[in-house]
């Protein structure tokens, strides 16, 4: 496939210029509760960034951050300007048409012509005209893809963007999201639970517990060429997360956790 | 035999039948003497009244006088109401200020205020348009600010996640989001404003449906009650007509609407 070809010349991180995230001893508290405890945190201009963790883990209150949609008060925090968020559910104001949605908020006269750029990019020219409401979930996420490209964003936040999605959609969803990542190169932070979906498109993945990042592995691998090292590299992932398991795929793990004499299948 | 039925059945299965059946006992009831006519006047007479009424002006310029008495109130109420629910909705000093005021308005029953009313504006229009306004003001106001205060806080975070600004963030998200619950309360407005319409004309007026209807009554005259009470029947049907019409356009995003 075409990627596989790409990704060969993209294959060495990038090199350290100024990072566009940039997040020092940062610390958020709701009342008692420290949700997130001295993090720090550098995203590189065009890195793809996988953010794994359980739920309450801190996820969501360091994208809010990241989405400048809280208030960061003095704290050491850096944050580009242009930046766009899509989350799990689409979150399109159903009262526009979709592409009204994507160029929300955008000024100028061109905005149409905008929105038909980017619903072409995610494959929903057909739709340019449609009420929010009548589209399927992938329709739906495809459209909040698009209103997040349409800004040329330097740092692209994915709030467990596919959790809802059925799996071949999903599967649709990340060639979609690495093709227009290959594109457009943003910096893209991916929230997600999902390992493999982790180690399918980032360049490194990020685990969050109790507000703190305990564990980070870069993959190395180039796209399109990650199966060999992969099996270890879940295996260390998924035991960051608490999860026993093996070097294996999705099927063995399962298989193997779930069989009588565990200790014995393990060996 | 079979013919005639196969031509009934559609009647039969009809929702006019009951009501037509119902005409027709009180046609018979009447025509046979058994409600005498100083009671109810028969369809047949109150038909020929309205006719006649109709003919000789007297009803649409009577009408008109009551349209514009709702129509009246009803533009002050509803300015009134969405002026209040902006406030209220859109700042917390706002809702603080004004919301225990509307709480404390809804306890009165605005029947209740037009001897006060009397008081204050006297016997002519003045009273009468502003207890349609007072009536009308509260169910607008409510809806609104609810509406307001309901909108998807998610759909905000959004909107401000792309840098909308205030402005923007009002315009196009929190009150096209309110709009279903505004619309709501705009037709409890005219309900009540027909409602309070009625009441309202049984205040000395000297023209109107109320007028009529007071004239008649004195006169003994059913027929002409009947009319005027069909009149006020097709003033409810007629707001209702016209809300479903501004809904089907301004709503036409929901998705009961797409499919139909």
């Amino acid at each position: 496939m075409s990627l596989a070809v790409k990704s060969l010349a993209l294959a060495t991180p990038p090199s350290a210029p100024e990072p566009v995230v940039r997040l020092r001893n940062y610390s958020r508290r709701f009342d008692d509760n420290l949700i997130l405890d001295s993090l720090d945190l550098d995203i590189a201009p065009g890195e793809f960034v996988a953010l794994l963790g359980h739920s309450g883990s801190g996820k969501t209150t360091l994208l809010r951050t990241l989405a400048g949609l809280d208030d960061v008060a003095a704290q050491d925090v850096t944050i580009p300007s242009s930046r766009a968020v899509v989350f799990q559910d689409a979150r399109l104001l159903p009262w526009k048409r979709v592409w009204k949605n994507v160029v929300l908020g955008l000024p100028g006269r061109d905005a149409h012509a905008r929105a038909e750029t980017a619903l072409a990019e995610v494959g929903l020219s057909h739709r340019i005209d449609a009420w929010p409401l009548t589209l399927s979930g992938g329709e739906a996420q495809r459209t909040a893809l698009a209103r997040a490209l349409v800004r040329q964003p330097q740092l692209l936040l994915l709030d467990e963007p596919f959790a809802a999605l059925d799996a071949l959609t999903r599967l649709r969803m990340h060639e979609l999201v690495l093709r227009l990542w290959y594109a457009h190169r943003p910096a893209v932070l991916i929230v997600t639970h999902d390992v493999d979906e982790a180690l399918a498109l980032a360049d490194r993945a990020l685990v969050l517990d109790k507000g703190r990042i305990i564990a980070e592995e870069r993959i190395t691998a180039p796209r399109g060429q990650r199966s060999a090292g992969i099996r270890e590299l879940r295996a260390r992932l998924l035991g960051h997360l608490g999860v026993d398991a093996t070097a294996g795929s999705y099927a063995d793990v399962v298989a193997r956790a779930s069989a009588p004499n565990y200790a014995v299948a393990a060996e | 035999m079979n013919r005639t039925l196969s031509l009934l059945r559609p009647l039969i299965r009809s929702r006019w039948l009951s009501p037509l059946l119902l005409l027709a006992l009180w046609e018979a009831a009447c025509r046979l003497g058994l409600i005498p006519s100083h009671l109810l006047a028969a369809p047949s007479a109150v038909l020929s009244t309205l006719v006649a009424m109709t003919v000789s002006g007297e009803l649409p310029a009577n009408l008109a006088v009551s349209f514009v008495r709702a129509a009246a109130g009803l533009a002050i109420g509803v300015t009134a109401g969405v002026a209040l629910g902006l406030v209220a909705g859109l700042s917390r000093p706002g809702e603080v200020f004004v919301d225990p005021l509307m709480q404390i308005k809804r306890t009165i029953p605005v029947v209740a205020l037009a001897p006060l009313f009397i008081v204050w504006f006297g016997i002519g229009e003045t009273p009468k348009i502003a207890l349609i306004a007072f009536a009308t003001l509260f169910p607008v106001y409510l809806n609104l600010y609810n509406g307001i205060r309901s909108v998807d806080t998610r759909l905000i975070d959004a909107a401000r996640s792309f840098g909308l600004n205030q402005r923007d963030l009002i315009l196009h998200v929190i009150l096209p989001g309110a709009m279903p619950s505004l619309l709501v309360g705009l037709r409890y407005a005219l309900t009540v404003a027909i409602v309070m319409l009625v009441i309202a004309e049984q205040i000395n007026a000297t023209a109107g449906l109320g007028f009529l209807i007071n004239n008649a009554r004195d006169f003994m005259r059913t027929d002409i009650i009947v009319v005027c009470l069909m009149v006020y029947a097709l003033l409810g049907l007629s707001a209702d007509l016209l809300i479903r019409i501004v809904e089907a356009r301004k709503l036409a995003w929901r998705p009961k609407l797409v499919g139909a």
